[in-house]
């Protein structure tokens, strides 16, 4: 029934889309997808009705959007604008955008949840507003905000599947690569199934080390 | 000899709460004054509006040299902003729920003000740091962080914290009272020497006792006006005005 010669044969292959697809691709989306989301969650806590407006926008469209479609959007729309960008680049992009838009929601409501107190308090001994961010309330923040950001991270790793539709070579390519000739679908699927398995358990592992971590100084 | 801090005609509203109508503080270099007053008179707010955590609609601020016309702020904000941090960098404030930052340890609570934000040289403000901690009664605890305090200690660090950033005047809302009983006394001592050492303070407590004690001036706050103020043995021993008679009464023989 299952060709395991094929199996072996494609154990390294599928690595390969792993360590040199699917993790740099999440990597790269993660760290831009938070930075975008700081911005985001800032934005949308300012004073300013049209700074906060415009991330309100941007917000409901990451979250009321496929993000197969945004996607596309991404790899199609751009180049016919004049904006011609690479799978890779593209890819990147449009995995930013969409972990921008649900992050910024986490980060938001992990600022909004440190005291008040705490705001008035560094403005007494000299803070402006972005001391105030990078000392007191970001760190505070993060820890409020790691079980949830973690979860879209192990989200991320999942989608990350999707843009082998736009022709990146990651895990989930690779897989339907060495399938289509040998018609083999089932055992590389299922191969790649648990790659991804490995990869999110692992992440989960680290997720509840950090929070305990993270948890230190509140615990007496 | 004028005041090191002056206050005059302080209004504050919230929507259609009128908290402040004309409140004026003027302390001299080295003086303890008290507010004492009923819940919601706006005792709080002062001191906010003293070290413009709030903005009062009308009325002056006067720490030494630095001085802000609430009334007649600049239009842009970031200039008004300006002028109000410059008055703010003139006092420390310790607030009843001390406010420390839990997720740094005492002394780097004591150094975020000095080192970070007025970039003063590490070593010399960590000796200095040292020795507030030492003042308050904590020498030794600088490693520890706030949660592993008691609640008096906690005020405590918060009290070395409002000093750490060499204020001209320190501003105290209620310091003791979410303290355990048993925790005040140590607070008060640490405030009671301040005081004997030349510290300028405003004190907003229901401690009488201290405010007879340590107040060079009180003044009993009543629905956004300064009802009565003098000297402790006056306001305190023998009000004159009806009010304050009343509102001593209740603190003192709350039965
Ligand atoms: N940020 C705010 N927004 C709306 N109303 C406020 C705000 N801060 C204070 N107030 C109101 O202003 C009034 C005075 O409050 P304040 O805290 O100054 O009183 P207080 O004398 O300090 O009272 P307490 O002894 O209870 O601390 C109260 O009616 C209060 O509800
Ligand atoms: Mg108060």
């Amino acid at each position: 029934m299952v060709d395991w010669e094929l199996v072996r044969s494609s154990a390294w292959p599928l690595l390969q889309g792993l360590v040199l697809g699917t993790v740099p691709l999440t990597a790269a989306s993660f760290a831009f997808g938070l930075a975008i989301a700081v911005v985001v969650a800032l934005m949308r806590l300012s004073p300013v009705r049209l700074v906060s407006g415009v991330a309100r926008v941007y917000v409901s469209a990451i979250r009321g959007t496929p993000l197969l479609v945004q996607l596309f959007i991404v790899f199609y729309a751009l180049p016919s604008l004049g904006v011609t960008i690479d799978p890779w680049p593209s890819a990147i992009l449009a995995l930013s955008l969409n972990v921008g838009g649900y992050a910024s929601e986490v980060v938001r409501s992990a600022i909004l949840s440190v005291p008040r107190g705490q705001w008035e308090a560094a403005a007494t001994v000299g803070m402006g507003y972005g001391t105030t961010l990078r000392r007191v309330v970001l760190p505070q923040a993060s820890r409020l905000a790691v079980p949830p950001l973690s979860n879209t991270l192990i989200s991320l790793v999942k989608d990350t599947s999707l843009v082998s539709v736009v022709t990146v070579t990651e895990l989930f390519r690779v897989a339907q690569q060495i399938a289509a000739p040998t018609y083999e679908f089932l055992a590389l699927y299922s191969m790649a199934a648990v790659y991804y398995w490995v990869v999110c358990a692992l992440l989960a592992a680290v997720q509840d080390r950090l929070e305990v971590r993270l948890n230190r100084y509140v615990t007496a | 000899m004028s005041a090191l801090l002056e206050a005059t005609g302080l209004q504050k509203s919230f929507g259609e709460n009128h908290v402040l109508r004309g409140v004026d503080v003027a302390v001299p270099t080295g003086g303890v004054s008290v507010l004492i007053g009923p819940s919601g008179s706006g005792k709080t707010t002062v001191l906010r509006c003293l070290n413009a955590l709030e903005r009062p609609e009308a009325g002056t601020v006067r720490i030494g040299g630095v001085a802000v016309d609430f009334g007649a702020l600049p239009a842009r904000r970031r200039a008004a902003q300006r002028a109000e941090a410059a008055l703010r960098a003139q006092s420390g404030m310790v607030f009843q729920s001390h406010h420390l930052f839990p997720h740094r340890t005492v002394l780097e609570n004591l150094l975020e003000g000095p080192v970070v934000v007025q970039g003063r040289p590490r070593e010399e403000v960590r000796a200095e740091a040292l020795a507030l901690l030492e003042r308050v009664g904590l020498a030794g605890r600088e490693d520890s962080l706030p949660s592993q305090l008691s609640g008096g200690q906690q005020q405590r660090v918060g009290i070395a914290r409002a000093l750490a950033i060499r204020p001209q005047v320190v501003l105290f809302d209620e310091p003791t009272s979410s303290l355990d009983p048993e925790l005040v006394g140590e607070v008060l001592a640490v405030m009671r020497d301040l005081a004997d050492g030349g510290t300028t303070m405003v004190v907003v407590t229901h401690e009488i006792r201290f405010a007879q004690q340590v107040a060079d001036e009180v003044l009993f706050l009543d629905g956004g006006v300064v009802v009565e103020r003098g000297p402790a043995a006056q306001v305190i021993a023998d009000p004159r005005e009806e009010r304050t008679r009343r509102f001593l009464r209740r603190l003192l023989e709350p039965l």
